[in-house]
């Protein structure tokens, strides 16, 4: 069991708690230095695949996790960061340029969303966000002359300081910069005054209100920061495939980015990046799974949407803080080994809130 | 002419959302939840009709009443077995079970082999026939989906007007706490809503059938209701209808008169302008929160 005697408020907001902290991410941070060396290419595509997943999830972690803004349409940002890297490295703009317009053209389309997201919340928000997914994802069908339409777009490999990174080390060691970059400033965000605010616009925006919180400048802020970090994996996520269409950006996407962040545990930081572990170990998984299985159900083309569906509805039953959630419950009882009770972290209902009444 | 007959399409396709943002209508009323289902239990109810009339053979309206009793029976299930457990949680928990439960009725129908995979016809003894109005020409289809959602609205009215079940939905739509103490069993009623909502897309299900095939994947036509339901406002039931139709004829002259690609925005586009305007839709209720 371990006691942390906080004696000073620095304490409190320090980024590694104690010694154990910095053990174990020490050993991860070595893990993904030499894991270009250790496993092998395939393995290393999956695990780049998990860092551009994990920014984007990070991204609509904020949003929804931390400010209790839903978005089914995180699509749209995904790809307005994709084809702005994808039509701006074509015509040779440097690397790190087209990156930062990837990132800075996904934050205005936020700000754009975030306009008539700040009339309506709950459910309603959910449908306007669902709205303008469908409309982007119009909008990258039908505008040929720059986006290619449903033929799709080839994307150069990129190149930084005459080096090419197109290949798997060169890139793999770019996203592991751009994910632990993003990680440290979503940590930063996170307990800085304007994290804090997220936090509480989240838990009650009428309390926040009440607290000096300006809302629609803070909610405004979330889906900027959200949709950038969104455009910076969707940036990576294009040179990674190196080909991308409209059909990769639509509604389905959306419904797994946001599959992504509940299994891997709202509010969580680090559920962002287990999510993203599960969303590309999954569909692995399946396939293993499917040579056990009689070739009646193996077979079926419905079998990884059933599974998907049934893993939903199991965490969201059994498990609603996700795998992030079932890991502070092992830790908890390995912390309070011959002390763990049952209900410790019993759910608490709540009748009292109504969504129709604003 | 021209515009008569984009119209009577547009009235056609809009009952369609209408039925289908009716059961977004009935279970937000009644449980405050928004289910993303709705559509999947729309293309379950198609199936279950295609089963009895193609499969086993059984008359149309036998099969047709089966297909529906079927799925309310599904629905009650469906809210005894999944939603009670977490009801009283976030709202957004509900949310994203009910998407899981699209997964899954969409991976279980794709799973039943030789049948899943593809799109079959619904056999309606009303198929193909036409009429010929003067210059109109009234396709029988769409005329079935008209006075099926007029008589399927009547009935409804009458339903939550004049009987006791209705008026105690209407009760514990408006207040859960007060109606169970009033001694409505609020829990049983929900579970009727679900009941409801599903039979309601059960037939929304075979009525669309005829026009666009049964497969499924046909309850993504789902995610165009929600704009229904919103234009409407949610938790109004004739909004639900009103709101089907308005964006049913926008589709529909948006499909005619303005360039490829508008169709299937339109929808979108118009409630991006709604929740603007006005958030609480044409029929919405205005409640507010006293503090």
């Amino acid at each position: 069991m371990r006691f942390i005697f906080k004696t000073s408020y620095d304490q409190d907001i320090r980024l590694a708690r104690h010694g154990g902290h910095v053990f174990w991410y020490g050993l991860l941070a070595a893990f993904l230095l030499v894991a270009p060396w250790v496993i092998d290419e395939y393995w290393l595509a999956q695990l780049t695949f998990v860092l551009i997943y994990g920014i984007v999830g990070l991204g609509l972690m904020l949003l929804a996790g931390f400010t209790g803004q839903f978005s089914i349409g995180h699509a749209a940002f995904l790809g307005a960061g994709a084809y702005t890297q994808g039509v701006l490295t074509n015509l040779g703009v440097p690397f790190p340029l087209a990156l930062l317009a990837a990132a800075a053209l996904s934050a205005g389309v936020g700000v754009v969303v975030a306009l008539p997201a700040l009339r309506v919340k709950g459910i309603y928000l959910g449908i306007a966000t669902l709205s303008f997914g469908f409309i982007v994802e119009e909008v990258f069908a039908r505008w040929e002359s720059v986006t290619g339409g449903n033929a799709g777009l080839h994307v150069k490999s990129p190149q930084l300081f005459g080096w090419s990174l197109g290949s798997g080390n060169g890139f793999y060691f770019l996203c592991l910069v751009v994910a632990v970059l993003s990680t440290l400033g979503i940590l930063n965000l996170l307990r800085s005054p304007t994290g804090r605010a997220f936090v509480a616009i989240r838990d009650s925006e009428i309390s926040a209100q009440s607290m000096g919180i300006h809302l629609a400048r803070y909610k405004t802020m979330s889906f900027a920061i959200s949709a950038a970090l969104a455009g910076l994996g969707g940036a990576l996520y294009a040179h990674k495939l190196s080909f991308i269409s409209p059909d990769q950006f639509n509604i389905l996407q959306s419904i797994d980015l946001l599959l992504m962040v509940v299994i891997g545990g709202l509010g969580s930081v680090h559920g962002a990046f287990l999510g993203a572990i599960f969303l590309i170990a999954m569909p692995q998984l399946i396939s293993m799974g499917k040579d056990w299985l009689p070739a009646v159900v193996g077979q079926a083309p419905g079998l990884q949407g059933l599974v998907y569906g049934m893993v939903l509805i199991a965490f969201v039953l059994f498990e609603p803080l996700g795998l992030y959630g079932r890991w502070l419950k092992i830790r908890t009882w390995l912390q309070l080994f011959p002390f763990y009770r049952r209900g410790l972290f019993k759910r608490q209902k709540s009748f009292t809130k109504s969504d129709r009444l604003r | 002419m021209q515009i008569l007959q984009l119209l009577l399409s547009g009235i056609a396709q809009g009952c369609i959302y209408g039925l289908i943002a009716l059961g977004f209508v009935l279970i937000y009323k009644a449980t405050e939840t928004v289910s993303f289902a709705q559509g999947d239990l729309m293309m379950l109810g198609a199936f279950g009709a295609f089963a009895g009339m193609s499969l086993i053979g059984l008359p149309f309206w036998l099969a047709a009443v089966l297909a529906v009793v079927a799925m309310a029976a599904f629905g009650v299930l469906l809210e005894l077995v999944v939603i009670r457990p977490i009801l009283g949680q976030p709202q957004f928990s509900i949310v994203m079970l009910t998407i899981g439960i699209a997964y899954v009725a969409r991976g279980l129908i794709t799973m039943v082999p030789g049948i899943g995979t593809d799109t079959h016809t619904l056999p309606v003894p009303y198929k193909d026939q036409i009429w010929k109005l003067g210059g109109l020409v009234v396709n029988l289809e769409q005329l079935a989906i008209i006075v099926a959602t007029a008589i399927l609205c009547a009935l409804l009215f009458a339903m939550f007007r004049y009987s006791k079940l209705g008026i105690a939905m209407q009760a514990s739509s408006q207040n859960q706490l007060a109606a169970y103490y009033m001694g409505i069993p609020v829990k049983r009623l929900n579970g009727l809503v679900w009941g409801l909502a599903a039979a309601v897309a059960a037939i929304a299900g075979m009525l669309l059938a005829p026009i666009t095939f049964v497969h499924a994947n046909m309850g993504f036509i789902g995610l165009k209701a929600f704009p229904a339901a919103v234009v409407g406002g949610f938790g109004s039931l004739p909004g639900a209808i009103v709101g089907g139709l308005v964006i049913g004829i926008v589709e529909s002259f948006a499909g005619f008169y303005l360039p490829d690609g508008f169709k299937d925005t339109a929808p979108y586009i118009v409630v991006l302008l709604m929740l603007m305007i006005k958030p609480n839709g044409l029929f919405g209720e205005k409640l507010r929160k006293k503090v």
